[in-house]
């Protein structure tokens, strides 16, 4: 790490399916947040409900943190088994919290294992044994010589009363505890000015207040990690934000559903795993048919098949650019970070509503449980397309026009009938078999195509990150951009960072354009067939033949893929 | 609305002397109808299919409509009457449809006791496709694929519709317009999930009509309603006697009443 940046630390905070790793995480990026510094944590765990093996692990700075790292400089442990999986990872002066640890551990971390009776704390005061991460966290703010009254603020916050009091006294435990040893960390950061813009928000959270920035009307999912958590945040606010939240039988019905409350007239999303999007293709063939709008936010996990439920996968990029049967012209965008994920959630549903398609948000696994600090816009814009209030006279639902977009008037109309069907239809909206019709239909629907191209050029469809003048050139999409950018820290020579984020229509002559002249392009993504390679060599016949693959279905740690694009680049 | 033209370009391609238009005579008649008494707004009514030889129906329907997939027209139906409650919204469905390809909606549809009516055009065959034996084809059954005779005893609708929470359940005959007409009419007037089976005799594949001639018994008017004991021993009378008309009909708040409360 070269001395002109900020110092990075890293902290981990390990435990069993129940010991409420993932909220005592959320509160320590809240609090480093609030502290004006930048926090990135991935939260990993199995798919199971008690017991396993789960953390929540952050890096932070005072510079902007894209991903965490796999060394630690303090480790959490809640359990006896978190020292053993992550005393192979820690950085020199690393600090290690538990309640005990084995001899040979003493042996290996000397005074930097600190006992903190954690469970016993909580019982001290009879709170339930989940509360015990609070003891850590107030001992972390010792360790660290950051202000408790921050970490008291944010726990109060974050309970908001419902078991609040416990976890601050034991923060504050934790805190004297340590307060009575003297015991700080070697290293140090200094908070930085906090800004009331920022927040430590998770990418599922944020493309979900996307989508409501956007006029959401209804949200429909059936759960299936990674794509759960925004069906879950959505529940919780749908009061607030006015919206319907449903969760019905199967995919397929969510799909049907959200297309005939389409065809009603709201503004709907769903969202699933990819396997539950596979279920969905039909009925996604459908939405392309009817021209009915809706997002569908899909969030790749390792596959094929039920694969590895809660680990992470770029392997999708193909499936949902040729989703669903026949040729149907449809948007695709994959965020990288919980900032773009609001940016696509609000950008699909305008898309969907003004051009009368489907949009399809990729995430995957770590874009979508991930949280960073970020700073979201507090509204939106809502574009409601072609929509007809009155009709007066003849109303044809797919009539055709220049730009391919019909009027668009919803049941409940007087003097429109509006008809829509799932076989190739005239512009009334009635079953056809005749050629004419069923090519002028297709070419009615194509004819959205230069308008959403142009679309694609107007929107941050291509991000440049880097040395925009390095001829070394890295190229990704999706989460891959969180670590290829924390990873760029490290690089020995200048490079160009190039991130797709719109995938259909595919911003062919941009992409292009930044790598031409390139004279080493590498092409990083989370699958092992290179599918955004394939694309853009079809797209842009440019053929990358370096490409760093990974689908082990874990993250890359970025002093890794920094070390790998070092030998790549003269 | 003086004129009210429920007739579409399309031309009507069912068999000649096909049920199917008189399950179509029934439902104008009825829209007809409650549209000039003033009971419906006409732009509030929406007509949805499956897929299927019913499923044409909405092609030969000038109104509202969506021609959905095979079995999949219930969560579509739930979708639109969640959208706008103000609609009233009627599914056309076959037996394929919704007991083959689409039996789960039917049976969570009935647990939400979504708002919708569902009226199944049940010609105990896969039609559309030539021949094939259907869910409430009977054992024995010789289609298609099934030469030596179908092995699986039929799906007996009526019973099941009962047991899994429909608030009004209904049986009638295609070939009877009057009667048929006025179930669907009680469907549409009641607020809950409103499931009618319509024996619907295929001409070409399945000719059932001298079958059912004989057997076809309507229930008497002092039929109880609300008994779902009696109404499941009634509707299993599937023998020498084929009870018709309305078995069932209890109110239940409906899943779009609590999800706007």
């Amino acid at each position: 790490m070269s001395d002109t940046r900020d110092t990075i630390l890293t902290v981990a905070i390990g435990g069993a399916a129940g010991d409420g790793v993932r909220e005592a995480g959320a509160s320590l990026g809240t609090l480093l947040t609030d502290l004006g510094l930048y926090a990135h944590l991935s939260f990993k765990y199995p798919s199971l409900i008690r017991g396993g093996h789960n953390y929540s692990r952050i890096s932070f700075s005072r510079e902007k943190v894209f991903y965490d790292y796999n060394h630690l400089d303090v480790l959490i442990a809640l359990n006896g088994d978190s020292v053993k999986r992550h005393i192979g990872h820690l950085n020199p002066d690393a600090i290690v919290f538990a309640d005990a640890f084995q001899p040979d551990e003493l042996a290996t971390l000397g005074q930097n294992a600190v006992v903190l009776p954690l469970a016993e704390f909580a019982k001290s005061i009879n709170a339930s044994p989940i509360t015990r991460s609070s003891v850590a966290l107030g001992a972390f703010c010792y360790l660290l010589d950051l202000p408790l009254p921050k970490m008291v603020d944010v726990l109060h916050r974050i309970f908001q009363g419902k078991e609040s009091d416990a976890n601050i006294k034991l923060a504050e435990m934790g805190y004297e505890c340590l307060q009575k040893l003297g015991f700080r960390h070697t290293k140090s950061i200094t908070p930085a000015p906090p800004s009331e813009a920022k927040e430590f928000v998770e990418g599922n959270s944020a493309l979900a207040r996307g989508l409501v920035a956007a006029g959401l009307n209804a949200y429909l999912a059936y759960p299936m990690t990674p794509a759960t958590s925004i069906l879950h945040f959505l529940a919780k606010k749908q009061d607030e934000y006015g919206i319907k939240v449903i969760q019905p039988e199967n995919e397929i019905s969510v799909i049907n559903m959200a297309l005939g409350m389409g065809y009603g007239g709201k503004r709907v999303a769903i969202g699933t795993a990819t396997g539950g999007f596979a279920l969905m293709q039909e009925a996604f063939s459908l939405a392309g048919m009817t021209e009915i709008p809706i997002v569908v936010a899909v969030s790749q996990r390792y596959a094929p098949a039920t694969g590895a439920p809660t680990h992470s996968s770029q392997a999708d990029l193909r499936f949902v650019l040729h989703a669903g049967h026949g040729e149907f012209p449809r948007i695709v965008m994959a965020p990288g970070d919980p900032e773009e994920a609001f940016q696509c959630g609000m950008d699909a549903l305008n898309l969907a509503w003004k051009y009368q398609l489907p949009v399809i948000v990729l995430l995957d696994k770590h874009v979508s449980e991930n949280s960073m600090t970020s700073t979201l816009p507090s509204n939106g814009t809502i574009e409601r397309g072609r929509l007809v209030d009155r009709v007066e006279g003849d109303y044809r639902r797919y009539a055709i026009t220049d730009d391919g977009v019909s009027p668009l008037a919803f049941p409940g109309t007087p003097n429109a009938i509006i008809k829509v069907s799932s076989y190739e239809h005239d512009e009334e909206g009635i079953a056809t078999e005749v050629m004419d019709t069923i090519k002028a239909m297709q070419d009615k629907r194509f004819a959205k195509s230069p308008y959403l191209a142009r679309e694609c050029a107007d929107h941050d469809s291509v991000k440049v990150y880097g040395d925009a003048g390095s001829s070394n050139v890295v190229v990704f999409w999706g989460s891959t951009k969180a670590t290829i950018l924390e990873a760029a820290k490290h690089l020995e020579k200048p490079a160009k960072l190039v991130q797709i984020v719109w995938l259909e229509p595919f911003p062919y002559e941009r992409v292009a354009q930044e790598l031409s002249g390139a004279r080493a392009i590498v092409d990083v993504e989370g699958n092992r067939g290179g599918q955004l390679a394939g694309l853009i060599r079809e797209k842009t016949g440019i053929d990358i033949q370096k490409k760093i693959l990974h689908y082990d279905s874990r993250p890359f740690d970025p002093l890794e893929l920094a070390a790998e694009l070092n030998t790549y680049f003269a | 609305m003086e004129n009210l033209n429920l007739s579409t370009s399309s031309p009507i391609t069912w068999c000649p002397g096909c049920p199917n238009a008189q399950i179509l005579v029934a439902f104008r008649q009825m829209v007809t109808e409650l549209v000039h008494d003033g009971t419906l707004k006409f732009e509030n009514i929406v007509a949805l299919s499956g897929i299927g030889c019913h499923g044409k129906i909405t092609d030969y329907l000038n109104m509202n409509t969506f021609t959905s997939l095979h079995g999949r027209l219930i969560p579509t139906m739930t979708g639109v009457k969640i959208a706008n409650p103000a609609l009233t919204v009627v599914g056309f469905s076959g037996d394929a449809d919704s007991y083959n390809e689409g039996m789960e909606h039917l049976v969570h549809a009935a647990r939400k006791n979504s708002d919708i009516n569902l009226f199944i055009h049940d010609n105990q065959v896969f039609a559309l496709t030539t021949g094939q034996a259907s869910p409430t084809s009977p054992k024995g059954f010789k289609g298609k694929s099934t030469p030596a005779g179908s092995t699986e005893e039929p799906f007996d609708p009526i019973p099941f519709m009962l047991t899994v929470g429909a608030t009004f359940v209904a049986r009638t005959y295609a070939g009877d317009i009057q009667r048929t007409k006025h179930i669907m009419q009680a469907a549409l007037a009641h607020r809950g999930f409103s499931f009618v089976d319509i024996i619907q005799p295929c001409i070409t594949f399945f000719d059932t009509r001298e079958y059912y001639k004989d057997r076809i018994v309507w229930l008497e008017d002092s039929f109880p309603r609300t008994d779902r004991a009696a109404a499941i021993a009634k509707a299993s009378e599937h023998g020498d006697k084929v009870p018709l008309g309305i078995f069932y009909q209890v109110n239940r708040p409906t899943f779009e009443e609590e999800l706007h409360a």
